[in-house]
Protein backbone atom coordinates (compact mmCIF):
# COMPACT_ATOMS: atom_id res chain seq x y z
CA UNK A 1 0.00 0.00 0.00
CA UNK A 2 1.43 3.69 -0.98
CA UNK A 3 1.23 6.05 2.02
CA UNK A 4 1.99 9.77 1.74
CA UNK A 5 3.68 11.62 4.33
CA UNK A 6 2.90 15.39 4.74
CA UNK A 7 5.31 16.98 6.16
CA UNK A 8 4.12 19.28 8.59
CA UNK A 9 6.91 21.77 10.98
CA UNK A 10 7.27 25.57 11.79
CA UNK A 11 8.79 27.97 9.34
CA UNK A 12 12.47 28.85 10.56
CA UNK A 13 12.18 32.49 12.83
CA UNK A 14 12.53 35.63 10.47
CA UNK A 15 16.32 36.21 11.78
CA UNK A 16 17.37 32.57 11.15
CA UNK A 17 16.48 31.48 7.18
CA UNK A 18 17.29 27.96 6.07
CA UNK A 19 20.64 28.11 4.35
CA UNK A 20 20.37 28.98 0.78
CA UNK A 21 21.45 26.28 -1.89
CA UNK A 22 24.80 26.59 -2.71
CA UNK A 23 26.41 27.70 0.82
CA UNK A 24 27.85 24.83 2.55
CA UNK A 25 25.14 25.41 5.50
CA UNK A 26 22.93 24.09 2.43
CA UNK A 27 25.39 21.22 1.84
CA UNK A 28 25.20 20.44 5.80
CA UNK A 29 21.06 21.14 6.60
CA UNK A 30 20.50 18.59 3.31
CA UNK A 31 22.27 15.46 4.89
CA UNK A 32 19.85 14.42 6.97
CA UNK A 33 16.61 14.20 4.13
CA UNK A 34 19.78 13.11 1.89
CA UNK A 35 20.29 10.48 4.03
CA UNK A 36 16.76 9.31 4.67
CA UNK A 37 15.73 9.58 0.68
CA UNK A 38 18.79 7.02 0.28
CA UNK A 39 17.43 4.75 2.75
CA UNK A 40 14.01 5.04 1.18
CA UNK A 41 15.45 4.05 -1.71
CA UNK A 42 17.77 1.17 -0.31
CA UNK A 43 15.00 -0.38 0.97
CA UNK A 44 12.78 -0.37 -2.30
CA UNK A 45 10.46 1.83 -0.36
CA UNK A 46 10.43 5.38 -2.13
CA UNK A 47 7.76 6.57 -4.09
CA UNK A 48 8.81 9.75 -4.86
CA UNK A 49 8.58 13.15 -2.43
CA UNK A 50 9.43 17.06 -3.07
CA UNK A 51 10.19 19.70 -0.55
CA UNK A 52 7.92 22.81 -1.17
CA UNK A 53 8.65 26.29 -1.38
CA UNK A 54 7.10 28.28 1.97
CA UNK A 55 3.29 29.16 1.95
CA UNK A 56 4.03 32.99 1.26
CA UNK A 57 4.36 31.69 -1.98
CA UNK A 58 1.37 29.70 -2.10
CA UNK A 59 -1.63 30.56 -4.02
CA UNK A 60 -5.17 28.63 -3.26
CA UNK A 61 -7.60 28.73 -6.57
CA UNK A 62 -11.15 27.28 -5.91
CA UNK A 63 -14.00 27.70 -8.61
CA UNK A 64 -17.20 28.98 -7.29
CA UNK A 65 -20.52 29.65 -9.42
CA UNK A 66 -18.21 29.00 -12.13
CA UNK A 67 -15.50 31.66 -11.54
CA UNK A 68 -12.35 30.86 -10.71
CA UNK A 69 -11.19 32.64 -7.30
CA UNK A 70 -7.60 32.99 -6.64
CA UNK A 71 -6.03 34.05 -2.95
CA UNK A 72 -3.06 34.69 -1.69
CA UNK A 73 -1.73 32.14 1.17
CA UNK A 74 -1.94 28.65 2.26
CA UNK A 75 -5.38 26.62 2.22
CA UNK A 76 -5.56 26.76 6.28
CA UNK A 77 -3.58 29.26 8.43
CA UNK A 78 -1.44 27.44 11.15
CA UNK A 79 1.33 27.56 12.89
CA UNK A 80 2.91 24.45 11.13
CA UNK A 81 3.09 24.34 7.42
CA UNK A 82 3.17 22.01 4.70
CA UNK A 83 7.02 21.56 3.76
CA UNK A 84 7.32 19.00 1.78
CA UNK A 85 5.92 14.98 1.67
CA UNK A 86 7.30 11.57 0.57
CA UNK A 87 5.71 9.17 -0.88
CA UNK A 88 6.47 5.54 0.33
CA UNK A 89 5.02 1.80 0.04
CA UNK A 90 5.11 -0.14 2.93
CA UNK A 91 3.14 -3.09 3.68
CA UNK A 92 1.19 -2.18 6.44
CA UNK A 93 0.76 1.13 8.73
CA UNK A 94 2.73 0.23 11.16
CA UNK A 95 5.79 0.20 8.50
CA UNK A 96 4.65 3.41 7.76
CA UNK A 97 4.38 5.25 10.92
CA UNK A 98 8.48 3.74 11.20
CA UNK A 99 9.77 5.51 8.18
CA UNK A 100 7.78 8.74 9.08
CA UNK A 101 9.34 8.94 13.11
CA UNK A 102 12.51 8.86 10.97
CA UNK A 103 11.95 12.10 8.61
CA UNK A 104 14.35 14.75 9.71
CA UNK A 105 11.50 17.13 11.18
CA UNK A 106 9.80 14.49 13.12
CA UNK A 107 11.06 15.59 16.52
CA UNK A 108 9.84 19.27 16.25
CA UNK A 109 6.88 19.55 13.70
CA UNK A 110 4.27 16.39 12.65
CA UNK A 111 4.07 13.90 9.99
CA UNK A 112 0.47 13.41 8.47
CA UNK A 113 0.24 9.86 7.26
CA UNK A 114 -2.54 9.17 4.72
CA UNK A 115 -3.34 5.75 2.56
CA UNK A 116 -2.63 6.34 -0.94
CA UNK A 117 -6.49 5.60 -2.39
CA UNK A 118 -5.70 2.84 -5.04
CA UNK A 119 -7.56 3.11 -8.23
CA UNK A 120 -6.66 0.51 -9.47
CA UNK A 121 -9.27 -1.97 -8.20
CA UNK A 122 -11.84 -0.10 -10.32
CA UNK A 123 -10.15 -1.12 -13.30
CA UNK A 124 -10.20 -4.51 -11.93
CA UNK B 1 -33.72 -27.76 21.85
CA UNK B 2 -36.40 -24.80 21.87
CA UNK B 3 -36.12 -21.80 20.72
CA UNK B 4 -34.54 -20.16 23.95
CA UNK B 5 -32.36 -22.56 24.72
CA UNK B 6 -30.64 -21.50 21.34
CA UNK B 7 -30.75 -17.95 21.99
CA UNK B 8 -29.26 -18.53 25.51
CA UNK B 9 -26.40 -21.11 23.77
CA UNK B 10 -25.54 -18.90 20.99
CA UNK B 11 -25.48 -15.77 23.65
CA UNK B 12 -22.72 -18.03 25.95
CA UNK B 13 -20.75 -18.79 22.59
CA UNK B 14 -20.90 -14.87 21.69
CA UNK B 15 -19.91 -14.03 24.80
CA UNK B 16 -17.41 -16.95 25.72
CA UNK B 17 -15.75 -17.91 22.13
CA UNK B 18 -16.45 -15.02 19.96
CA UNK B 19 -12.83 -13.41 20.63
CA UNK B 20 -11.35 -16.58 19.63
CA UNK B 21 -12.88 -17.28 16.60
CA UNK B 22 -12.59 -12.99 15.34
CA UNK B 23 -9.16 -13.91 15.90
CA UNK B 24 -8.79 -16.82 13.95
CA UNK B 25 -10.97 -15.91 11.05
CA UNK B 26 -8.65 -12.60 10.89
CA UNK B 27 -5.75 -14.56 10.98
CA UNK B 28 -6.96 -16.75 8.09
CA UNK B 29 -7.84 -13.43 6.12
CA UNK B 30 -5.60 -11.08 6.95
CA UNK B 31 -8.66 -8.65 7.07
CA UNK B 32 -10.31 -8.11 10.74
CA UNK B 33 -13.26 -6.13 8.95
CA UNK B 34 -14.10 -9.09 6.75
CA UNK B 35 -13.98 -11.66 9.54
CA UNK B 36 -16.16 -9.36 11.72
CA UNK B 37 -18.98 -9.14 9.27
CA UNK B 38 -18.30 -13.04 7.58
CA UNK B 39 -18.68 -14.29 11.90
CA UNK B 40 -21.64 -12.17 12.21
CA UNK B 41 -23.44 -13.88 9.90
CA UNK B 42 -22.44 -17.16 10.37
CA UNK B 43 -23.77 -16.22 13.84
CA UNK B 44 -27.34 -15.39 12.28
CA UNK B 45 -26.88 -18.43 10.30
CA UNK B 46 -27.06 -20.19 13.34
CA UNK B 47 -29.62 -19.01 14.95
CA UNK B 48 -31.79 -20.09 11.75
CA UNK B 49 -30.20 -23.84 11.15
CA UNK B 50 -29.94 -24.43 14.92
CA UNK B 51 -32.88 -23.66 15.12
CA UNK B 52 -34.56 -26.37 13.08
CA UNK B 53 -31.55 -28.96 13.08
CA UNK B 54 -30.44 -28.61 16.70
CA UNK B 55 -27.33 -27.37 17.78
CA UNK B 56 -23.81 -29.31 15.92
CA UNK B 57 -21.55 -31.26 17.94
CA UNK B 58 -19.03 -29.03 17.30
CA UNK B 59 -20.87 -25.58 17.66
CA UNK B 60 -17.52 -24.05 17.21
CA UNK B 61 -16.07 -25.92 14.37
CA UNK B 62 -19.75 -24.98 12.67
CA UNK B 63 -19.32 -21.04 13.52
CA UNK B 64 -15.94 -21.31 11.76
CA UNK B 65 -16.81 -23.26 8.69
CA UNK B 66 -19.97 -20.95 7.60
CA UNK B 67 -18.14 -17.82 8.45
CA UNK B 68 -15.33 -19.13 6.46
CA UNK B 69 -18.27 -19.64 3.46
CA UNK B 70 -19.22 -16.71 4.02
CA UNK B 71 -16.14 -14.79 3.92
CA UNK B 72 -15.45 -16.65 0.57
CA UNK B 73 -18.30 -15.39 -0.87
CA UNK B 74 -17.84 -11.72 0.00
CA UNK B 75 -14.19 -12.21 -1.12
CA UNK B 76 -15.54 -13.21 -4.67
CA UNK B 77 -17.60 -10.28 -4.79
CA UNK B 78 -15.14 -7.45 -4.23
CA UNK B 79 -11.71 -8.39 -3.78
CA UNK B 80 -8.90 -8.03 -6.18
CA UNK B 81 -7.73 -10.90 -8.14
CA UNK B 82 -4.59 -11.09 -6.86
CA UNK B 83 -5.40 -11.12 -2.99
CA UNK B 84 -8.26 -12.74 -3.41
CA UNK B 85 -6.16 -16.29 -4.80
CA UNK B 86 -4.23 -16.09 -2.32
CA UNK B 87 -6.53 -15.64 0.72
CA UNK B 88 -9.17 -18.25 -1.12
CA UNK B 89 -6.38 -20.80 -1.10
CA UNK B 90 -5.73 -20.32 2.55
CA UNK B 91 -9.65 -20.64 3.49
CA UNK B 92 -9.91 -23.38 0.78
CA UNK B 93 -6.97 -25.11 3.10
CA UNK B 94 -8.36 -24.76 6.45
CA UNK B 95 -11.77 -25.83 4.81
CA UNK B 96 -9.93 -29.28 4.96
CA UNK B 97 -8.79 -29.31 8.71
CA UNK B 98 -10.73 -30.55 11.44
CA UNK B 99 -12.42 -27.99 13.11
CA UNK B 100 -12.24 -29.23 17.20
CA UNK B 101 -11.54 -26.24 19.68
CA UNK B 102 -7.98 -27.29 19.98
CA UNK B 103 -7.48 -26.88 16.40
CA UNK B 104 -9.04 -23.57 16.44
CA UNK B 105 -5.54 -21.64 16.82
CA UNK B 106 -5.95 -18.75 19.78
CA UNK B 107 -4.53 -15.73 17.49
CA UNK B 108 -6.55 -13.42 20.23
CA UNK B 109 -2.95 -11.91 21.00
CA UNK B 110 -2.94 -10.39 17.48
CA UNK B 111 -6.66 -9.44 17.77
CA UNK B 112 -5.98 -7.26 21.06
CA UNK B 113 -2.76 -5.23 19.82
CA UNK B 114 -4.91 -5.15 16.61
CA UNK B 115 -7.65 -3.08 18.34
CA UNK B 116 -5.72 -1.31 20.50
CA UNK B 117 -3.56 0.46 17.82
CA UNK B 118 -2.58 3.91 18.53
CA UNK B 119 -3.41 5.12 15.23
CA UNK B 120 -6.85 4.56 16.38
CA UNK B 121 -8.75 7.25 18.26
CA UNK B 122 -8.73 6.21 22.00
CA UNK B 123 -12.45 5.89 22.82
CA UNK B 124 -12.69 3.71 19.80
CA UNK B 125 -10.16 1.18 20.87
CA UNK B 126 -11.73 0.49 23.89
CA UNK B 127 -15.30 0.10 22.49
CA UNK B 128 -13.29 -2.60 19.78
CA UNK B 129 -11.62 -4.16 22.65
CA UNK B 130 -14.73 -4.66 23.96
CA UNK B 131 -16.53 -6.15 21.26
CA UNK B 132 -13.84 -8.00 19.45
CA UNK B 133 -12.64 -9.96 23.07
CA UNK B 134 -15.15 -9.40 25.32
CA UNK B 135 -18.22 -10.51 23.12
CA UNK B 136 -20.46 -7.86 24.01
CA UNK B 137 -22.68 -6.23 21.91
CA UNK B 138 -22.71 -2.65 20.07
CA UNK B 139 -25.96 -1.41 22.48
CA UNK B 140 -24.41 -2.84 26.17
CA UNK B 141 -21.13 -0.75 25.46
CA UNK B 142 -23.22 1.73 23.97
CA UNK B 143 -25.35 1.93 27.95
CA UNK B 144 -21.99 1.16 29.81
CA UNK B 145 -20.45 4.42 28.18
CA UNK B 146 -23.89 6.04 28.35
CA UNK B 147 -23.91 6.52 24.60
CA UNK B 148 -26.71 6.24 22.54
CA UNK B 149 -26.38 2.69 19.82
CA UNK B 150 -26.48 4.25 16.86
CA UNK B 151 -23.71 6.73 18.00
CA UNK B 152 -21.84 3.83 19.30
CA UNK B 153 -22.26 1.63 16.12
CA UNK B 154 -20.64 4.38 14.43
CA UNK B 155 -18.12 4.65 16.29
CA UNK B 156 -17.16 1.03 16.00
CA UNK B 157 -17.37 1.11 11.82
CA UNK B 158 -15.35 4.14 11.77
CA UNK B 159 -12.44 2.36 13.30
CA UNK B 160 -13.00 -1.32 11.59
CA UNK B 161 -12.88 0.63 8.16
CA UNK B 162 -9.50 2.43 9.34
CA UNK B 163 -8.02 -0.92 10.02
CA UNK B 164 -8.54 -2.03 6.70
CA UNK B 165 -8.23 0.85 4.68
CA UNK B 166 -5.28 2.11 6.15
CA UNK B 167 -3.15 -1.00 6.65
CA UNK B 168 -2.84 -1.58 10.27
CA UNK B 169 -1.52 -4.96 10.12
CA UNK B 170 -2.98 -7.72 12.50
CA UNK B 171 0.17 -9.01 14.03
CA UNK B 172 1.82 -8.93 17.09
CA UNK B 173 4.49 -6.32 17.87
CA UNK B 174 7.95 -6.84 17.38
CA UNK B 175 10.73 -6.44 20.42
CA UNK B 176 11.24 -2.79 19.55
CA UNK B 177 7.98 -2.05 19.46
CA UNK B 178 6.52 -4.13 22.40
CA UNK B 179 7.00 -1.88 25.47
CA UNK B 180 4.82 1.19 23.55
CA UNK B 181 2.59 -1.25 22.28
CA UNK B 182 1.69 -3.21 24.98
CA UNK B 183 1.55 0.63 26.95
CA UNK B 184 -1.37 1.05 24.69
CA UNK B 185 -3.33 -2.36 25.66
CA UNK B 186 -2.90 -1.41 29.24
CA UNK B 187 -4.01 1.25 29.13
CA UNK B 188 -7.57 0.50 27.17
CA UNK B 189 -7.91 -2.30 30.03
CA UNK B 190 -7.50 -0.22 32.75
CA UNK B 191 -9.85 2.62 31.05
CA UNK B 192 -12.49 0.01 30.78
CA UNK B 193 -11.53 -0.48 34.93
CA UNK B 194 -11.80 3.00 35.68
CA UNK B 195 -15.01 3.37 33.84
CA UNK B 196 -16.85 0.40 35.92
CA UNK B 197 -15.16 1.85 39.03
CA UNK B 198 -16.33 5.30 38.71
CA UNK B 199 -19.56 3.73 37.91
CA UNK B 200 -19.71 1.60 41.36
CA UNK B 201 -22.16 3.25 43.28
CA UNK B 202 -25.93 3.63 41.51
CA UNK B 203 -24.84 0.92 39.02
CA UNK B 204 -27.68 0.48 36.50
CA UNK B 205 -28.49 -3.34 36.73
CA UNK B 206 -28.98 -3.75 32.61
CA UNK B 207 -24.89 -1.91 32.54
CA UNK B 208 -22.48 -4.72 31.95
CA UNK B 209 -20.08 -4.45 35.02
CA UNK B 210 -17.01 -2.86 32.94
CA UNK B 211 -14.07 -3.81 36.10
CA UNK B 212 -14.82 -7.62 35.36
CA UNK B 213 -14.40 -7.02 31.69
CA UNK B 214 -10.96 -5.40 32.49
CA UNK B 215 -10.24 -8.30 34.46
CA UNK B 216 -11.28 -10.70 32.14
CA UNK B 217 -9.16 -9.23 29.59
CA UNK B 218 -5.97 -8.33 31.50
CA UNK B 219 -6.57 -12.38 32.65
CA UNK B 220 -6.69 -13.27 28.74
CA UNK B 221 -3.15 -11.55 28.27
CA UNK B 222 -1.71 -13.04 31.21
CA UNK B 223 -2.51 -16.57 29.60
CA UNK B 224 -1.44 -15.63 26.55
CA UNK B 225 1.85 -13.64 27.07
CA UNK B 226 3.67 -13.44 30.71
CA UNK B 227 4.73 -10.28 30.75
CA UNK B 228 5.45 -8.21 34.14
CA UNK B 229 3.72 -5.30 33.44
CA UNK B 230 0.64 -7.27 32.40
CA UNK B 231 0.65 -8.96 36.20
CA UNK B 232 1.23 -5.50 37.47
CA UNK B 233 -2.08 -4.02 35.82
CA UNK B 234 -4.48 -7.68 36.75
CA UNK B 235 -2.54 -6.98 40.66
CA UNK B 236 -3.94 -3.49 40.40
CA UNK B 237 -6.94 -4.10 39.44
CA UNK B 238 -7.32 -7.51 41.73
CA UNK B 239 -6.45 -5.63 45.09
CA UNK B 240 -8.43 -2.42 43.78
CA UNK B 241 -11.51 -4.57 42.85
CA UNK B 242 -10.99 -6.43 46.05
CA UNK B 243 -12.55 -2.81 48.21
CA UNK B 244 -15.41 -2.60 46.30
CA UNK B 245 -18.49 -3.46 49.06
CA UNK B 246 -17.00 -1.63 51.20
CA UNK B 247 -16.77 1.53 48.79
CA UNK B 248 -20.17 2.76 49.90
CA UNK B 249 -22.87 2.19 52.75
CA UNK B 250 -26.14 0.57 52.37
CA UNK B 251 -27.87 3.67 51.00
CA UNK B 252 -24.89 3.74 48.72
CA UNK B 253 -22.66 6.94 50.07
CA UNK B 254 -19.23 6.70 48.90
CA UNK B 255 -17.07 5.59 52.18
CA UNK B 256 -13.51 7.00 51.91
CA UNK B 257 -10.75 4.21 52.36
CA UNK B 258 -9.97 5.23 56.02
CA UNK B 259 -13.43 4.60 57.39
CA UNK B 260 -13.94 1.57 55.51
CA UNK B 261 -15.08 -1.58 56.75
CA UNK B 262 -12.22 -3.97 55.84
CA UNK B 263 -14.28 -7.03 57.10
CA UNK B 264 -16.24 -5.85 53.35
CA UNK B 265 -13.17 -6.67 51.68
CA UNK B 266 -12.88 -9.58 49.32
CA UNK B 267 -10.02 -11.32 51.03
CA UNK B 268 -9.18 -14.21 48.46
CA UNK B 269 -9.23 -11.55 45.52
CA UNK B 270 -6.92 -9.53 47.61
CA UNK B 271 -4.84 -12.68 48.33
CA UNK B 272 -4.92 -12.72 44.88
CA UNK B 273 -3.69 -9.66 43.93
CA UNK B 274 -0.77 -10.06 46.05
CA UNK B 275 0.11 -13.54 44.89
CA UNK B 276 0.07 -12.08 41.05
CA UNK B 277 2.29 -8.99 42.24
CA UNK B 278 5.24 -10.98 43.75
CA UNK B 279 4.89 -13.27 40.47
CA UNK B 280 5.76 -9.78 38.36
CA UNK B 281 7.99 -8.64 40.77
CA UNK B 282 10.50 -11.64 40.24
CA UNK B 283 10.15 -11.22 36.85
CA UNK B 284 12.82 -8.30 37.91
CA UNK B 285 11.70 -5.62 34.93
CA UNK B 286 9.38 -2.85 37.29
CA UNK B 287 6.89 -0.49 35.22
CA UNK B 288 4.43 1.66 36.41
CA UNK B 289 1.34 -1.09 37.00
CA UNK B 290 3.95 -3.08 38.85
CA UNK B 291 4.37 -0.17 41.21
CA UNK B 292 0.93 0.97 41.08
CA UNK B 293 0.04 -2.32 41.83
CA UNK B 294 2.47 -2.40 45.09
CA UNK B 295 0.75 0.80 46.34
CA UNK B 296 -2.63 -0.86 46.09
CA UNK B 297 -1.03 -4.05 47.99
CA UNK B 298 -0.24 -1.63 50.98
CA UNK B 299 -3.32 -0.73 51.28
CA UNK B 300 -5.22 -4.51 50.91
CA UNK B 301 -2.52 -5.12 53.54
CA UNK B 302 -2.62 -3.21 56.31
CA UNK B 303 -4.99 -4.40 59.23
CA UNK B 304 -6.52 -0.96 59.87
CA UNK B 305 -5.68 3.04 58.18
CA UNK B 306 -3.16 3.84 60.79
CA UNK B 307 -1.41 0.33 60.18
CA UNK B 308 -0.39 1.37 56.30
CA UNK B 309 2.91 1.61 55.81
CA UNK B 310 3.29 5.17 54.38
CA UNK B 311 7.02 5.34 54.13
CA UNK B 312 7.23 2.54 52.41
CA UNK B 313 4.35 3.96 49.99
CA UNK B 314 6.37 7.35 49.63
CA UNK B 315 9.18 5.68 48.34
CA UNK B 316 7.08 4.29 45.79
CA UNK B 317 5.33 7.42 44.92
CA UNK B 318 8.93 8.40 44.13
CA UNK B 319 9.55 5.37 42.15
CA UNK B 320 6.41 6.15 40.07
CA UNK B 321 7.38 9.61 39.15
CA UNK B 322 10.13 8.05 37.20
CA UNK B 323 8.19 6.51 34.69
CA UNK B 324 5.19 8.68 34.94
CA UNK B 325 6.47 12.53 35.97
CA UNK B 326 2.71 13.54 35.78
CA UNK B 327 1.21 16.15 38.51
CA UNK B 328 -1.65 13.82 39.34
CA UNK B 329 1.00 11.64 40.63
CA UNK B 330 2.19 13.99 42.29
CA UNK B 331 -1.11 15.13 43.74
CA UNK B 332 -0.77 11.58 45.25
CA UNK B 333 2.54 11.51 46.61
CA UNK B 334 1.89 14.56 48.46
CA UNK B 335 -1.44 12.87 49.99
CA UNK B 336 1.16 10.24 51.50
CA UNK B 337 3.54 12.52 52.60
CA UNK B 338 0.45 14.26 54.73
CA UNK B 339 0.00 10.94 56.24
CA UNK B 340 3.45 10.88 57.47
CA UNK B 341 2.87 14.25 59.12
CA UNK B 342 3.98 16.55 56.42
CA UNK B 343 0.40 18.51 56.12
CA UNK B 344 1.70 21.87 56.07
CA UNK B 345 4.72 20.50 53.72
CA UNK B 346 2.25 19.11 51.29
CA UNK B 347 -0.08 22.01 51.81
CA UNK B 348 2.60 24.46 50.40
CA UNK B 349 4.04 21.88 47.64
CA UNK B 350 0.11 21.75 46.64
CA UNK B 351 0.70 25.24 45.40
CA UNK B 352 2.73 24.33 42.60
CA UNK B 353 0.13 21.66 41.23
CA UNK B 354 -2.65 24.07 41.10
CA UNK B 355 -2.16 25.83 37.88
CA UNK B 356 -1.86 22.50 36.07
CA UNK B 357 -4.87 20.75 38.23
CA UNK B 358 -7.63 23.97 39.02
CA UNK B 359 -10.06 22.03 36.71
CA UNK B 360 -9.32 18.45 38.74
CA UNK B 361 -11.93 17.91 41.20
CA UNK B 362 -9.45 15.40 43.53
CA UNK B 363 -6.99 18.24 43.32
CA UNK B 364 -9.70 20.79 45.61
CA UNK B 365 -10.75 18.09 47.34
CA UNK B 366 -7.14 16.74 48.42
CA UNK B 367 -6.85 20.38 49.01
CA UNK B 368 -9.47 21.18 51.07
CA UNK B 369 -9.16 17.97 52.98
CA UNK B 370 -5.71 18.92 54.10
CA UNK B 371 -6.41 22.49 54.74
CA UNK B 372 -9.02 21.44 57.50
CA UNK B 373 -6.66 18.91 59.15
CA UNK B 374 -4.01 22.04 59.43
CA UNK B 375 -7.50 24.51 60.68
CA UNK B 376 -8.01 25.98 58.23
CA UNK B 377 -11.69 25.57 58.30
CA UNK B 378 -12.61 28.58 56.54
CA UNK B 379 -10.24 27.96 53.20
CA UNK B 380 -11.06 24.10 53.29
CA UNK B 381 -14.88 24.64 52.84
CA UNK B 382 -13.64 27.45 49.82
CA UNK B 383 -11.81 24.43 48.63
CA UNK B 384 -14.57 21.83 48.97
CA UNK B 385 -16.97 24.19 46.98
CA UNK B 386 -14.52 23.95 43.84
CA UNK B 387 -14.81 20.42 44.15
CA UNK B 388 -18.20 20.44 44.38
CA UNK B 389 -18.60 22.25 40.91
CA UNK B 390 -16.09 19.81 39.66
CA UNK B 391 -17.79 16.49 40.72
CA UNK B 392 -18.94 14.57 37.74
CA UNK B 393 -21.67 12.43 39.68
CA UNK B 394 -24.46 12.39 42.58
CA UNK B 395 -22.68 10.03 44.70
CA UNK B 396 -19.57 12.42 44.57
CA UNK B 397 -21.58 15.39 45.18
CA UNK B 398 -22.67 13.81 47.92
CA UNK B 399 -20.01 12.74 49.61
CA UNK B 400 -18.01 16.23 49.00
CA UNK B 401 -20.73 17.82 50.51
CA UNK B 402 -20.61 15.81 53.69
CA UNK B 403 -16.97 16.27 53.62
CA UNK B 404 -17.67 20.01 53.92
CA UNK B 405 -20.21 20.04 56.55
CA UNK B 406 -17.97 18.10 58.84
CA UNK B 407 -15.25 20.86 58.34
CA UNK B 408 -13.89 21.73 61.72
CA UNK B 409 -15.23 19.04 63.47
CA UNK B 410 -19.11 19.62 63.54
CA UNK B 411 -21.26 16.68 61.16
CA UNK B 412 -20.74 12.95 61.42
CA UNK B 413 -17.36 12.12 60.38
CA UNK B 414 -15.74 14.38 63.21
CA UNK B 415 -12.83 15.73 64.10
CA UNK B 416 -9.80 15.03 61.19
CA UNK B 417 -11.61 12.91 59.33
CA UNK B 418 -9.53 12.61 56.04
CA UNK B 419 -10.89 12.03 52.84
CA UNK B 420 -7.71 9.96 51.90
CA UNK B 421 -7.30 10.42 48.86
CA UNK B 422 -10.07 12.01 46.54
CA UNK B 423 -8.85 10.44 43.96
CA UNK B 424 -10.30 7.24 45.10
CA UNK B 425 -13.43 8.04 45.33
CA UNK B 426 -13.87 10.22 42.27
CA UNK B 427 -13.87 9.36 38.63
CA UNK B 428 -10.48 9.78 38.26
CA UNK B 429 -9.61 9.00 34.63
CA UNK B 430 -6.06 7.20 35.05
CA UNK B 431 -4.11 7.93 37.91
CA UNK B 432 -6.23 6.59 40.81
CA UNK B 433 -3.32 5.24 42.88
CA UNK B 434 -4.97 4.92 46.13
Amino acid sequence: MQYMCLIYSPPPPADQPDPEPGTPEFEAYMKPWNDFSEKLVADSVMVGGEALMPVEMATSVRVRGGKTETMDGPFAETKEQLGGYYIIDCKTLDDAIRYAAMIPVADFGTIEVRPVMDLSAAQG
Amino acid sequence: MRPGEIDAELSRLMREDRGRLLAALSADLGQFELAEEALSQAFESALAHWGRHGVPQKPLGWLLRVARRKAIDRIRRAARWTERERTLAVLAEREGDGAKMAEIPDERLRLIFTCCHPALDPKSRVALTLRSLCGLTTSEIARAFLDTEPTMGQRLSRAKAKIAKAGIPFRIPDRAEWDDRLGSVLAVIYLVFNEGYAATSGRDRLRVDLCDEAIFLARLLVDLRADPEILGLLSLMLTTHARRAARADASGRLVPLREQDRELWDHAQAQEGLATLDSALVMGAAGPFQIKAAISALHVSASCHDATDWRQMLLLYDALLVHEPSDVVRLNRLVVLAELGGVEVALSQLRSLEPQLHAYQPFHAARADLLSRAGAHAAAQEAYDSAISLSRNAAERDFLVRRKSAVGGVGDAGEGATQKNAGHNGPAKSNREV
